[in-house]
């Protein structure tokens, strides 16, 4: 029972952040982000829209190095890695983009191939199977030789998963899984990450500001707010949270509007983003 | 004083875009010659595809625009030389003005309008639905995937295109030697023959595959800096298309001036 005693140390934080800070020019977008993720663990990331979670996210997935503060995945610090060792935390990491960035050139099954061609020696024959097993685990069977742009919204995602999915990564994160799409293809969404959580123990972050579909797919939430974590817990713990701003997110409380224009002036030179 | 610092600003700023240019066809020259022989193969499919886009899909047109090019520079030298009674020099003229000038700066600017905007376009696009970040996040450079086939693509296909523009530059050339200069089309063609060094072309062709790199360093540049949104693909594409004619020009002005010099000593 107790064999991975060895690294499991180690391995029993997936990824850590410690005071992670991002800045575009003179503007910090991230004032200090620290916290964990566990092996096997799902965790959502909330915040409003230009609170900073895309950029977090990006951090994560090294599109963006931090200005200070260690990200550590795997072991390793990958604020700090050499190009060649971040490949390999690439190659162990899958990623699902908001709008699904599939290649709109290839079809579907050239794009969930592509890792594999460009990171395995496996014969064509094979990767022909592994393709149409991962579309299979998507719910995507027989759409290989479609064109992206002939795809709905939804199964752009689900391609997107695929594709994702293809090296096998410890580790999957989902930029906004469920924008643009309806509430049932959305929660089509949100129940193929609860399976994909449950047949591979995966680790997965998403980034989310839908409530409904936070609540369903976290084991643990973290909700930021203008680029600092405002709570972070287990998902009951969250809903029982009493905490203002917390509570302000959680049941939906608008932000008074800004209508003076100075005001809505100074807002904009505040939370300027890129 | 503003206006010195104004000035210094701009130069900075423009040395930096050279450099950055430099250094975007540095890796992608990296790619396409070195990589391949370490074990990370060149999209060669794709360059091919690209080489039938920039080359073959331009010839009706860069066709059509070198030969009246050539009839022009014909009219224009005849123009001059018939004052002197030396209208059989017009083939001398036209033969040497395509082939040191005119053709590979025809060919760079056709190939600019087509290829070097539709290189900025697809990137921009790319970048604009996180595609360039997706390449990234699996661990694929984008310029061995997207650069370095264009690359291939256009110093291959540049000379190529710059060849087949002298050539027609002269046949249209040889329009007006045959119609008003008292030439047959054997003789025009054999004057111009005549009056072409190998250096003549060469120089032509060495500028060609520099005007290659520029293009494909600038189209790829101006759309991996394309902003948020699609509008920001226009602006880039434009941005490519004007920076390129410029630095095209200006390479053209260097090394011209480079064989001036090193043919004088």
């Amino acid at each position: 029972m107790e064999m991975e005693d060895s690294d499991s140390r180690d391995s029993q934080e997936m990824i850590s952040l410690r005071d992670v800070r991002v800045r575009y020019g003179e503007v910090e977008i991230l004032h200090g982000i620290t916290f964990d993720v566990k092996r096997g663990e799902t965790l959502v990331i909330l915040g409003g829209s230009g609170s900073g979670k895309s950029t977090l996210l990006r951090a994560l997935v090294g599109l963006e190095k931090p200005s200070s503060g260690e990200i550590w995945i795997k072991g390793k610090n990958i604020a700090a890695i050499s190009e060649e060792e971040m490949e390999e935390i690439r190659k162990k990491i899958g990623m699902s983009f908001q709008g699904g960035a599939l290649f709109g050139s290839m079809t579907v099954g050239e794009n969930v191939a592509l890792p594999l061609r460009e990171h395995t020696k496996l014969e064509d024959s094979t990767i022909e199977i592994m393709l149409r097993l991962k579309l299979e685990q998507v719910g995507l069977e027989g759409f290989e030789y479609y064109m992206p742009s002939q795809l709905s919204g939804g199964m752009k995602k689900r391609a997107a998963v695929a594709r994702a999915m293809a090296m096998d990564p410890e580790i999957l994160f989902f930029d906004e899984p469920s924008a643009g799409l309806d509430p049932i293809i959305a929660a089509g969404i949100d129940q193929l990450i609860l399976e994909l959580k449950q047949a591979f123990r995966m680790t997965i972050v998403v980034v989310t500001h839908e409530l409904a579909s936070a609540y369903l797919i976290a084991d643990r939430m973290v909700l930021i707010d203008k680029g600092n974590i405002v709570a972070m817990g287990t998902t009951a713990a969250m809903r029982a949270s009493t905490q203002p701003r917390v509570r302000q997110f959680l049941d939906r409380v608008p932000e008074p509007e800004v209508t003076r224009e100075m005001d809505y002036l100074q807002m904009l030179t505040q939370e300027r983003r890129l | 004083m503003q206006l010195v610092s104004q000035i210094g600003g701009s130069v900075t700023n423009g040395l930096a875009y050279v450099g950055s240019l430099a250094v975007l066809g540095g890796r992608a020259a990296y790619y396409t010659v070195v990589a391949p022989w370490q074990g990370k193969p060149l999209r060669l499919q794709r360059a091919v595809s690209q080489a039938m886009d920039v080359g073959v899909r331009a010839l009706p047109i860069l066709s059509l625009i070198t030969f009246f090019i050539g009839l022009i520079l014909a009219l224009q030298a005849a123009y001059e030389l018939r004052r002197f009674g030396a209208m059989n020099y017009v083939a001398t003229a036209v033969a040497i003005s395509m082939s040191r000038e005119l053709g590979p700066l025809i060919t760079a600017i056709v190939v600019i309008g087509r290829s070097g905007s539709a290189f900025a376009a697809e990137i921009g696009t790319m970048k604009v639905t996180e595609e360039i970040d997706a390449l990234e996040t699996m661990a694929i450079s984008p310029i061995r995937f997207l650069v370095a086939p264009k690359f291939l693509a256009m110093i291959v296909m540049l000379p190529c295109l710059t060849i087949w523009a002298n050539a027609l530059g002269i046949l249209g050339g040889s329009l007006f030697g045959v119609a008003q200069a008292g030439f047959t089309f054997r003789r025009y063609i054999q004057a111009s023959l005549d009056s072409l060094f190998l250096r003549d072309i060469m120089t032509g062709l060495v500028k060609s595959v520099m005007f290659g790199i520029t293009i494909t360093a600038v189209g790829c540049q101006e759309g991996f800096l394309t902003g948020a949104g699609a509008e920001q693909v226009g602006r880039s594409t434009t941005r490519a298309v004007v920076m390129s004619i410029f630095l095209v020009v200006l390479v053209d002005l260097v090394f011209t001036g480079l064989f001036f010099f090193v043919s004088q000593g």
